[in-house]
C-alpha cells in the first residue's frame, strides 16, 4: 500500500513507476475457483493447443485484476475507482514451470477532471507482448 | 452458423439475489494475489470509511457472469463459445461492493458487430442491491474468432 494521493498533488503527464506481478499455473487454478471461470484453456495445455493457443493462457480478468491492484495501490484507496476499462490485446501465456509469467503494468496521469477525478492511462506487457492496450481508470481522490 | 442479430437489445431475466460474503472476497483477493487489508480485515476497511470489507474492483465479474452467461449461452444467439476470447471489459462504479451486500444482476445485449470472420458481442450488466441502489455496471465484449 502506498500512502493516499491527493487530487491537488497530481500532475497530468506524470508517468507512474511500472510494477511487475507474477502469474503461475497455481495462480490460474486459484483464479478459476475464486471466479467460477473454469474455461479449460486456463488450466489444460492439451486443450489450449488444440484451439490454436501456444500454451495455457491467463484469464483476461486476472490480468485486469493486476491492473486494478496497480491503480488502487497508487491511489491508496481500494474503493476509489469510478470507471475502469481495458482492452485485452494479447494473451498472457503461462508456461508449466516454477517461474510462470510476469505481467508488467505501467500508467500515466492523463488528465484531471472536475469532482476530484483523475484519469490514468494504463498498459500491461507480458514478455514481448502488449497484453492490455487502450486501458484507463478514473479514480476519485481526496 | 452466424450470430442472430435479432438478439441486439434483448434483456435477460434478473438473477437470483447474491450475498457478498467476507470469505468469498478474501478468497478472490487471495486468488489475484492482492494483499490489501481492506479486502480481509473489517477494522481496516472501517478505518478507510467502509461499512465492512470491500471487494476488489474486478470482483463484480463473479456476479455479472451469472447474468451475462444467460445471454452468451442462449442457443438462439448462435455464439460458438469454444472460439470465444474476452476482448474488452469496462466497469462503471457507484461504489465498491462490500460484505453484506445482497445484489442482483441483469444483462442486456448492447452490441453485435461483425468484422470479416470476427463477431463481437457486447453485454451490459447492471448490478443493484435488493433495495434498487446502483452499485456498478459492467460492459463485456466477447470476440468470436472465425473458423480458419
Amino acid at each position: 500500500m502506498t500512502s493516499p494521493v491527493s487530487y491537488a498533488d497530481v500532475v497530468p503527464g506524470t508517468e507512474l513507476p511500472a510494477v511487475t506481478y507474477p502469474v503461475t499455473r497455481l495462480s490460474l487454478v486459484k483464479y478459476c475457483g475464486a471466479s467460477g471461470d473454469f474455461n479449460v484453456i486456463h488450466w489444460n495445455e492439451r486443450v489450449a493447443r488444440s484451439v490454436g493457443l501456444p500454451d495455457v493462457i491467463a484469464h483476461g480478468m486476472f490480468t485486469m485484476a493486476q491492473a486494478g491492484r496497480y491503480v488502487t495501490d497508487w491511489a491508496g484507496d481500494a474503493g476509489a475507482l469510478v470507471e475502469f476499462g481495458v482492452r485485452f490485446s494479447a494473451p498472457v501465456v503461462v508456461p508449466d514451470d516454477d517461474v510462470g509469467a510476469a505481467i508488467e503494468v505501467s500508467g500515466t496521469v492523463e488528465e484531471k477532471l472536475d469532482g476530484n477525478r483523475v484519469v490514468l492511462g494504463l498498459t500491461a506487457r507480458s514478455g514481448e507482448a502488449k497484453v492490455l492496450t487502450r486501458s484507463r481508470a478514473v479514480v476519485r481522490l481526496p | 452458423m452466424g450470430i442472430n442479430k435479432d438478439y441486439l437489445g434483448r434483456t435477460f431475466p434478473v438473477t437470483d439475489p447474491y450475498e457478498v460474503s467476507r470469505i468469498k472476497i478474501a478468497e478472490f483477493a487471495g486468488a489475484i494475489g492482492d494483499p490489501n487489508p481492506v479486502y480481509r480485515d473489517r477494522a481496516a476497511a472501517q478505518a478507510a470509511g467502509y461499512p465492512d470489507v470491500i471487494a476488489p474492483p474486478t470482483f463484480p465479474v463473479v456476479i455479472a457472469m451469472a447474468a451475462s452467461g444467460q445471454a452468451v449461452a442462449d442457443p438462439g444467439l448462435g455464439l460458438n463459445y469454444a472460439m470465444v476470447v474476452h476482448g474488452e471489459q469496462r466497469f462503471e462504479y457507484s461504489r465498491p461492493l462490500h460484505a453484506g451486500d445482497v445484489v442482483t444482476a441483469q444483462s442486456t445485449i448492447s452490441g453485435i458487430r461483425e468484422v470479416g470472420s470476427i463477431t463481437m458481442l457486447t453485454t451490459e450488466t447492471v448490478i443493484r442491491t435488493a433495495e434498487g441502489e446502483h452499485v456498478c455496471t459492467g460492459f463485456s465484449t466477447l470476440v468470436e474468432r472465425g473458423e480458419a
